[in-house]
């Protein structure tokens, strides 16, 4: 087979390119859904200076790092706060976090909630899959009951988040779900969310084939990924409490889709003070 | 007083706890974000009011963890961000504060002290946060802290933690306690243009220029320029240990190096940053060490001494971190021995043994009431006696 060389890559203009490889496992789905988030932020019309990207700890938390924005890489499970405070002191800022699932929803579950009831304006892009990747494979607040972990050798024995349907209760304006395969839907999704005003959020299931998939006999990234391609049913309007994940049931459907898409004003800590003066 | 002013120049009547917020408004604050705790709640109250009037954000967070988080990224979007909380809030704030000292964030946050540990005595007195407030957060990290004695210190001291904080890109906390919080006195608020402000230093380059290194400090004073998000900068701010472009650096060599300028770029320069009060100190043959409500109490002993004709002196402490240990140093040529009286069980009597080979005598409560002058008298005089 001849030698392909490139000299580029349509992406490296949102890459910091002399950071690359990155640190990501082969078969990991971050590196895909950082792609889709890059390809999003080159077509979002926004100037790349008016994006900011923040990230709590753990695999996907490295994802910041690799990209040529305003980038910060904060504590644990605290990203959203973080975010939440660039994205008022800068109004006019485009603030994603980019983490993952332990980050977002163990440790700063309560950071969540409390963001998608204000509607806070930022878009909140995680990464699950269904495990504590970097820590090595612990078992976390997404992980299916039953399935194997470092730390749930005999089996999980904690019901999971629907992380779809907790976002939509809270208050996200608009919420999707697609896999890392997905990559053209979850960049449109994306460009959705930045086009939204107010909590926007975005489940990416992320294949983990050293943290998750192997534990739990589903093999390697590829085996996870035709999971995905074989189950998947794209259904926008599907009913939310019904959207769980069980990678390892081989007769429900894993329900994509962009399922909420709503308008509501966002947080604005003067809001009652413009309102006194328009009276 | 008019809400729309920032500065409201003029004797005030004015509790400890509205005046560290009036301390914020005189400051230029522009962001808090906190969460309600007695015996803080005041300054929280008062900025909620006082903030949105000028067009400034409030904040009442889910916790303190994320008050503190907000701090953080508020302070590097280029606001100038403060908090207020009691020891229970200090404790969760103790993660970001870390972060705060990695990321090299100018932040401001008061601490009212209150009788602990845990919930300990929501309501009263205690002076037992001093050494979290040097050492709460995991490894090794420089900050700034004062510790006012009246409600006009209240106000001096919160403007001057906002300098700290951006001249040397720290976390600065105005470590006040419940009794000077809750005690209502005259403060002066001098005119707006009176109000002293250091800017923090930016950088000579321009954005994109690829020889920038924004976690390189160039300068003497070992404190890098800040950019703030959205300027065009584009660079890693990142609590994993980094290098000098930021970016994360998780090896000995570039860890001890940024450490060490993180610690150092306080301590070479602690003399640039300690404040104190010095009352019959000259010809002092015993040297009393005090701050906050009990420097108060400190004061009435060594005047009562004084008319007993005890040589005592009173270094009454302004700034408490960086320590003024070159002082303690020089007294211990000069004072026979030290008393420190606090409402803790001996924190900052502990930091002035380190410097001195002489006798240090701590006056000790656990806190939950002011102390007398009484139980300091009868030290001085024992020690003076013994001396």
């Amino acid at each position: 087979m001849p030698e392909v060389q490139v000299e580029g890559h349509p992406i490296d203009t949102i890459l910091r390119t002399e950071r690359l490889p990155h640190i990501f496992c082969p078969g990991c789905g971050i590196g895909p859904a950082m792609h889709a988030y890059a390809q999003a932020i080159l077509e979002s019309g926004i100037p790349r200076d008016g994006h900011a990207c923040v990230s709590g700890i753990g695999c996907a938390g490295r994802v910041p790092g690799y990209l040529d924005v305003d980038s910060y890489h904060t504590t644990h499970g605290r990203a959203i706060p973080f975010a939440m405070a660039i994205a008022l002191v800068k109004p006019d800022m485009e603030v994603t976090v980019f983490s993952g699932d332990g980050d977002l929803f163990g440790i700063g579950g309560n950071h969540f909630i409390h963001a998608a009831r204000r509607n806070v304006d930022i878009n909140v892009i995680c990464i699950n899959n269904f495990n504590y990747g970097m820590t090595g494979g612990q078992v976390g607040p997404t992980t299916p009951l039953g399935a194997r972990a470092t730390t749930a050798p005999y089996g999980n024995t904690e019901p999971p988040f629907n992380l779809p349907y907790l976002a939509a209760a809270t208050g996200a304006v608009f919420v999707a779900r697609w896999t890392a395969l997905h990559v053209r839907q979850l960049k449109e999704a994306i460009l959705r969310a930045m086009q939204k005003k107010g909590f926007t959020f975005i489940e990416v299931l992320s294949p983990c084939p050293v943290g998750f998939g192997s534990p739990n006999d589903i093999g390697d990234a590829i085996e996870e990924v035709w999971l995905y391609r074989e189950r998947c049913v794209v259904d926008h309007n599907a009913y939310l409490p019904d959207v769980d994940i069980d990678l390892r049931r081989k007769d429900a459907p894993f329900v994509m889709g962009n399922f909420v898409d709503i308008d509501k004003a966002p947080f604005d800590p003067l809001a009652m003070m413009k309102k006194k003066e328009g009276e | 007083m008019s809400p729309e002013e920032r500065v409201l120049t003029g004797n005030h009547f004015l509790l400890g706890d509205y005046a560290c917020a009036e301390g914020a408004m005189a400051a230029g604050c522009d962001f808090f974000a906190g969460y309600p705790i007695t015996p803080s709640s005041e300054t929280a109250e008062r900025l909620a009011a006082r903030l949105p009037a000028v067009g400034a954000i409030f904040v009442q967070m889910e916790d303190e963890l994320a008050s503190m988080a907000a701090l953080v990224g508020a302070s590097l979007a280029g606001a100038r961000a403060m908090s207020a909380t009691s020891g229970p809030g200090f404790s969760l704030m103790m993660e970001n504060i870390g972060m705060a000292a990695m990321m090299e964030a100018p932040c401001v946050v008061v601490n009212i002290q209150r009788g602990a540990p845990s919930t300990g005595l929501p309501t009263l007195v205690g002076q037992g946060d001093m050494m979290q407030c040097k050492w709460g957060s995991h490894g090794d990290y420089e900050i700034v802290a004062y510790s006012p004695s009246s409600p006009q210190e209240c106000f001096d001291h919160v403007i001057k933690a906002f300098n700290t904080a951006d001249r040397w890109r720290v976390p600065a906390f105005v470590m006040a306690d419940e009794l000077i919080g809750h005690m209502t006195e005259r403060v002066v608020i001098p005119p707006a243009d009176q109000i002293p402000r250091v800017e923090r230093k930016r950088p000579r380059h321009k954005p994109g220029d690829p020889s920038f290194l924004h976690c390189l400090a160039e300068d003497e004073d070992l404190v890098p320029p800040i950019v703030h998000a959205g300027e065009g900068y584009r660079v890693n701010f990142d609590s994993l240990s980094h290098d000098e472009k930021g970016y994360p650096a998780t090896f000995p060599e570039p860890h001890d190096k940024l450490v060490r300028r993180l610690v150092n770029k306080i301590r070479l320069h602690a003399d640039q940053i300690i404040e104190y009060e010095e009352i019959f100190l000259d010809d002092a043959e015993l040297a009393v060490i005090a701050y906050g409500c009990t420097a108060r109490s400190a004061r009435r002993a060594v005047n009562e001494a004084r008319r007993e004709g005890i040589r005592v002196g009173l270094l009454r402490l302004i700034s408490v971190w960086p320590f003024p240990e070159n002082r303690v140093r020089e007294l211990s040529n000069q004072v026979k021995a030290f008393v420190v009286p606090e409402l803790n069980l001996g924190q900052m009597s502990r930091e002035t043994e380190r410097f001195t080979s002489l006798p240090v005598i701590g006056v000790n409560h656990a806190g939950g009431v002011m102390m007398a002058p009484d139980p300091i008298l009868d030290t001085i005089r024992e020690v003076a006696k013994n001396a």
